[in-house]
C-alpha cells in the first residue's frame, strides 16, 4: 500500500511562498520601518521636550496665526475638495451630457498641475503688475475695490483646483462600484433623484469622499510654498522658516512636531474610513447607477461646469506655462539652456535614485509581509505606510538630526584613528536626499506593489511547482513577470513625487544643487515668471505620467461604462 | 403563434370587491437593445388582480428585461404596459418607477447596507408619520417572522433573512404589482423550499398581484397560478402548471417543463400509430393525417417485468422516493419510465409497457399535414 504524504499547512505556505526558514527576514521589516520612523519620531520626541523660551517667542508672534492658518487651509481645501471632487464626480456618474465621457477621465489632470505652479500662473495673472489688473487700469476704472489677491482665500482657492482630482477619482469610484439593484430597489420604492443622491449615493460613498478629502487636505498642510506665495503663513512654512531665519534645530523641530500631530490626525481619518468600507462594498451583478440623461439646457449647463473647472484647473495654467515658455525661448541668453539641462538632469537623477529605493525597499517589505506574515511584519507594514501622510517639512527636519548625530559620530571615530576629521559626510549629501524622500514616498511605491503580489494567486505558484519548477524558475517566470508592472507604476509615481517635491529639497540638497521645483521656487520668490516656465511645463508634462496610471488602473470601470 | 389564452377564475382584490379588469395587461411589447438585440419579442399577457404569475424561462429569454419593462426601469422599444387599466409604459410617455407603485425583489436582494432592518422596511414609506410608520414596519416584520431584528444591519443577516427583508420592504408601500426576479436563487435547496412556501402564503394573504420570474420549474409550478413560458422574448404558451406540463404546445415547453420523450408518430384516421403501437388522439378531429412527433412523459409510463415484453431496462436514475428507468425499444428508440422505488428492476431487465392515454401529445412536424 503506498504511502501518501499528507500536506501540513505550513508545507502549503512552503510550497507557495518559496522557501522556508527564514528567521531574520521580519528584523528586516523592523528596520526598515525604524529608519521610516526615526523623522517623525524625532520630531515628536522634541515636541515632548519643548524650549520654552522659544515657544513663548513664537506664542507671542507668529504661532497663533501660522495654527490659525493651517487649520483655515486644511479646513477650505478639504470643504472646497469635497464640494468640486464630490459634485464633479455625481455628475459624470449619475448624468450623461455632452462630453460626459470625457470629462471623466479629462478632470483627473489638474492632478498633473503641482500647487505652487497652480499658485504662481494664479498670483501673476491676477496680482497688481497682471494682466487683469492692468487691463482693468487701462479701461478707466479703479482696482481698489478689488479682492487682495495674496490672500487665505485665494490660496485655498487655487489648491482646491488641483487637488479637487483626489476627491473627483475616489468618488468616481465609490458612486460607479456601488450595485445598481440597490438605486433600482430605492426607485421601486418611490424614490426621487434627491433622495437618491441623499439617501442611498451618499451615505455609501462616505467613506471614499473622506478619503479623498483627507488625501488633499493631507497635501494642503504639506504645502509650504503656496502659502508662501499668497503670504498665508502655515506651520509648514513655518517650519522652513525658523529653520532657515534662525538656523535654530530644536525650535524647527518642535514646529514640526506640531505639523505631524496635524497630519497624525488626518492619516487617523482617513484610516477609519477605510476599515470601514469592507463590509459597504456590496457585489452587484447589475450595471452601476442609473444614468439619468440631461437634455437640452441642463445638459449644456453640466458640460459648461466641467469645462469651466477643466478651464481653470488646466487649461489656463497649461496655456499660461507654454505662452511663457515661448516668449523664455525667444529672448533665452546664451548658456541659460545649460542651466536647464543641468537643472533637469539633477531633477531626474535625484527623482530615479529615490524611485529605485523606494522600489527596492517596497519590494522587500511587500515581499517579506508575505513569506512571514506575523503580527511583527504586520505592525512594520502599517508604520511604514504612514509615511504619505506627513509633510515633508517634518520628515526633512527629522532627518537632519540623525544625519548631523551620524556625521559627529563619525568624525569623533575617523579623528580617534586618523587625528583628523573630514567634515559633513551625510548632511547635504545624496544618501540623506535619498534616504528622506524613501521615508516620505515608500509607500506610493509599496501600495502599487503590494497589489500586484495581491494578485497572484497562491495556485498559479503550486501549479508552477506542481510542472516541476524550482524557486528560482518560479521567481524569474511567474512571479516577477506578474509583479513587474506593479513595481514599475510605483517607481513611477515616486519618481514624479520626487521631481515636484520642494521642502525635502530645499532643506537637505547639497550646496548649490538645484532642481527644476528648486528653480522654479526661487524665480517665483523674484517673480521672474517667463523663467519658471520651462521647467514648471517640465514638471507639469512628467506629472502627466501617473495620471495617466491613475486613469488605466481606473479603465476597467471605463469599459465597464461602454459596455452599457 | 399558438397561445392558449384561458379564462382565469375570478379573484377577488383585498377590497373584497370583485374587480373586473386585469391588474396588469402588456400589448404587444417589444424591447430591442442597441446593436438590434430583441429581448422581448411581441409579448402580450394580461395578469389577474391577486394572481400569482411566474415567466419562466432559460437565461437570456428575457423574462428580467420584461420585469424591467413592468417597473419601468428599462424603457420599451414598442407597445403598452397598462397598471389597472392605465398605461404605465407607451409609446410617448412613461411613468417613472418611483411613482408606478410596483415592488420588486431583486435577485441580490439590494438592500441597503448603511440602514438597520427597520429603516430598510421604512425606506418607501418615509412619507407616513412617524408613528404609523413604526407600526407597520413592526407588523411586516412579525408578517415575515424576524420580529425583534429591526436593529440589526444587512450583513449581520443570514441569505434567508435577507430575502424576507426584502420582501417586506417592498411590501411596505402596498405595491399594486409586486416582481420577484429569482429571489430564492441564491439560498440553499432546504430553505428555499421553506421560505417559498411562506412567500407565497405572505403575499396570497396580502392580495397582491405577483409575477415571479424564474428558470427553476419547480418553483413556478409549486407558487404560480398560470405559468407563461418564454422563448427569446415570446410567449410560448401561459396556463396553469398542470396544463403547460402535459399538455405542452411544442417541443421547447415540453422539454422546459419537464423531462419527455419524443417518438416518431402518424396520425391517422383520429389515432395515433407508433412503434410501440396506436393510441386513441384527445384532441385530433377525424379524417385528420400528420406525420410528428408523440410526447410521452415518464410519468405517464409504467414498467413490468415481462420475459416478452417489449421493452430492456438498459439505466435507472435513483431519485430516492422513485427511481426513473430507460428503456430500450426494439427500434432503437428510447424511453424512460417513472415508477415508485418500492420493487428496483434491474437493468437487463424485459418489461412491458404501459401507456396513461391521458396526457399523451401529439406534435405535428411544421410541414406536416
Amino acid at each position: 500500500m503506498t504511502r501518501r504524504r499528507v500536506l501540513r499547512a505550513e508545507d502549503m505556505r512552503r510550497l507557495t511562498r518559496g522557501r522556508g526558514g527564514h528567521g531574520l527576514l521580519p528584523l528586516v521589516t523592523l528596520l526598515i520601518a525604524g529608519l521610516t520612523l526615526l523623522p517623525v519620531a524625532v520630531v515628536a520626541f522634541s515636541l515632548l521636550t519643548p524650549t520654552t523660551e522659544v515657544w513663548r517667542h513664537l506664542l507671542d508672534t507668529v504661532l497663533p496665526r501660522m495654527v490659525g492658518n493651517t487649520l483655515l487651509l486644511v479646513g477650505g481645501v478639504g470643504l472646497g475638495t469635497l464640494v468640486v471632487g464630490g459634485g464633479l464626480a455625481w455628475l459624470v456618474s449619475a448624468f450623461d451630457f455632452p462630453g460626459r465621457r470625457h470629462f471623466r477621465w479629462m478632470l483627473v489632470l489638474p492632478m498633473a498641475v503641482p500647487t505652487y505652479i497652480m499658485g504662481i500662473v494664479y498670483i501673476a495673472l491676477l496680482d497688481a503688475s497682471g494682466p487683469v489688473q492692468s487691463f482693468v487700469r487701462a479701461s478707466g476704472w479703479s482696482t481698489a475695490g478689488l479682492a487682495e489677491v495674496r490672500s487665505g482665500t485665494s490660496a485655498i482657492i487655487v489648491m482646491t483646483l488641483v487637488l479637487y482630482p483626489y476627491v473627483f477619482l475616489l468618488a468616481r469610484a465609490g458612486f460607479e462600484e456601488l450595485s445598481g439593484s440597490m438605486f433600482e430597489a430605492a426607485q421601486t420604492l418611490g424614490a426621487d433623484r434627491k433622495r437618491l443622491f441623499f439617501r442611498v449615493a451618499l451615505p455609501l460613498a462616505r467613506p471614499s469622499l473622506v478619503a479623498g478629502v483627507s488625501l488633499a487636505s493631507m497635501e494642503a498642510l504639506a504645502d509650504f510654498a503656496t502659502v508662501r506665495y499668497f503670504n498665508f503663513p502655515t506651520v509648514s512654512d513655518g517650519v522652513l522658516r525658523v529653520w532657515y531665519g534662525m538656523m535654530e534645530l530644536g525650535a524647527a523641530s518642535e514646529l514640526a512636531g506640531l505639523l505631524a500631530m496635524f497630519a497624525l490626525l488626518l492619516l487617523l481619518l482617513e484610516r477609519r474610513t477605510r476599515r470601514r468600507r469592507a463590509y459597504h462594498q456590496s457585489k452587484g451583478k447589475l450595471p452601476g447607477m442609473p444614468v439619468t440623461p440631461l437634455a437640452g439646457w441642463r445638459g449644456a449647463m453640466a458640460s459648461m461646469t466641467c469645462s469651466a473647472v477643466m478651464l481653470a484647473a488646466f487649461g489656463l495654467p497649461a496655456t499660461q506655462l507654454l505662452a511663457w515658455s515661448v516668449t523664455e525661448l525667444a529672448s533665452m541668453q546664451p548658456g541659460v539652456s545649460a542651466v536647464y539641462v543641468r537643472l533637469a538632469w539633477n531633477s531626474v537623477s535625484l527623482a530615479a535614485l529615490a524611485a529605485a529605493c523606494a522600489a527596492v525597499v517596497a519590494f522587500v517589505m511587500a515581499a517579506v509581509s508575505r513569506l512571514s506574515p506575523t503580527r511583527v511584519t504586520r505592525a512594520a507594514t502599517s508604520v511604514v505606510t504612514m509615511g504619505y501622510a506627513m509633510p515633508g517639512a517634518v520628515i526633512a527636519v527629522g532627518v537632519l538630526g540623525p544625519l548631523a548625530l551620524f556625521d559627529r559620530v563619525a568624525n569623533m571615530a575617523i579623528e580617534s584613528v586618523a587625528g583628523g576629521g573630514v567634515g559633513l559626510i551625510l548632511t547635504g549629501s545624496l544618501v540623506g536626499l535619498a534616504y528622506a524622500y524613501t521615508a516620505r514616498f515608500m509607500a506610493v511605491a509599496y501600495s502599487s506593489v503590494d497589489a500586484s503580489m495581491e494578485r497572484i494567486a497562491p495556485n498559479t505558484v503550486l501549479a508552477a511547482r506542481s510542472l516541476g519548477a524550482g524557486w528560482l524558475r518560479v521567481g524569474t517566470r511567474v512571479q516577477l513577470p506578474l509583479i513587474l508592472p506593479g513595481i514599475i507604476a510605483g517607481m513611477v509615481l515616486v519618481f514624479v513625487d520626487v521631481m515636484r517635491e520642494l521642502p525635502i529639497t530645499v532643506v537637505l540638497r547639497p550646496f548649490g544643487y538645484d532642481t527644476l521645483a528648486i528653480w522654479v521656487w526661487q524665480m517665483a520668490a523674484e517673480s521672474l515668471w517667463t523663467s519658471t516656465a520651462i521647467p514648471a511645463l517640465a514638471i507639469v508634462l512628467v506629472g502627466l505620467l501617473p495620471v495617466k496610471l491613475l486613469l488605466d488602473a481606473s479603465g476597467a470601470g471605463m469599459q465597464r461604462e461602454e459596455r452599457r | 403563434m399558438n397561445v392558449s389564452i384561458r379564462q382565469a377564475p375570478e379573484i377577488r382584490d383585498p377590497s373584497g370587491h370583485a374587480t373586473p379588469g386585469p391588474a396588469l395587461e402588456l400589448r404587444d411589447v417589444y424591447k430591442e437593445y442597441p446593436g438590434g438585440v430583441r429581448a422581448v419579442d411581441g409579448l402580450t399577457l394580461s395578469i389577474e388582480q391577486g394572481e400569482f404569475f411566474s415567466l419562466m424561462g432559460p437565461s437570456g429569454c428575457g423574462k428580467t428585461t420584461t420585469l424591467r419593462l413592468i417597473a419601468g426601469l428599462d424603457s420599451l422599444t414598442a407597445g403598452s404596459i397598462a397598471i389597472s387599466g392605465v398605461e404605465v409604459s407607451g409609446r410617448t410617455h412613461a411613468v417613472p418607477p418611483e411613482e408606478r407603485r410596483v415592488g420588486v425583489v431583486f435577485q441580490d436582494y439590494a438592500l441597503f447596507p448603511h440602514m438597520t432592518v427597520a429603516e430598510n422596511i421604512g425606506f418607501g414609506i418615509h412619507a407616513m408619520p412617524r408613528q404609523p410608520r413604526g407600526i407597520r414596519v413592526a407588523d411586516l416584520l412579525d408578517l415575515v417572522g424576524l420580529a425583534g431584528l429591526d436593529g440589526k444591519y444587512p450583513h449581520e443577516l443570514s441569505g434567508g433573512q435577507r430575502q424576507r427583508v426584502a420582501l417586506a420592504r417592498s411590501l411596505a408601500p402596498s405595491p399594486r404589482i409586486m416582481l420577484l426576479d429569482e429571489p430564492f436563487s441564491n439560498l440553499d435547496a432546504e430553505l428555499r423550499a421553506s421560505l417559498r412556501e411562506e412567500t407565497r402564503a405572505i403575499l396570497k394573504a396580502s392580495g397582491t398581484t405577483t409575477v415571479l420570474v424564474t428558470h427553476d420549474r419547480e418553483e413556478a409550478f409549486s407558487l404560480s397560478d398560470r405559468v407563461g413560458l418564454l422563448n427569446n422574448g415570446r410567449l410560448d404558451q401561459v396556463g396553469a402548471a398542470y396544463d403547460v406540463y402535459h399538455y405542452p404546445v411544442n417541443r421547447y415547453v415540453a422539454e422546459l417543463t419537464g423531462k419527455a420523450d419524443f417518438l416518431p408518430a402518424e396520425i391517422r384516421n383520429g389515432r395515433i400509430y407508433t412503434s410501440l403501437g396506436e393510441f386513441p388522439t384527445n384532441d385530433r378531429p377525424e379524417g385528420h393525417s400528420a406525420r410528428g412527433e408523440l410526447m410521452i412523459r415518464p410519468d405517464d409510463v409504467s414498467v413490468a417485468p415481462d420475459a416478452n415484453g417489449t421493452g430492456v431496462i438498459c439505466g435507472a436514475e435513483f431519485l430516492g422516493g422513485s427511481i426513473l428507468y430507460a428503456l430500450e425499444l426494439p427500434d432503437g428508440e428510447r424511453l424512460h419510465a417513472l415508477m415508485p422505488s418500492v420493487r428496483p428492476i434491474s437493468a437487463g431487465t424485459r418489461v412491458t409497457l404501459h401507456f396513461d392515454p391521458a396526457h399523451l401529445v401529439f406534435m405535428a412536424h411544421e410541414n406536416g399535414s
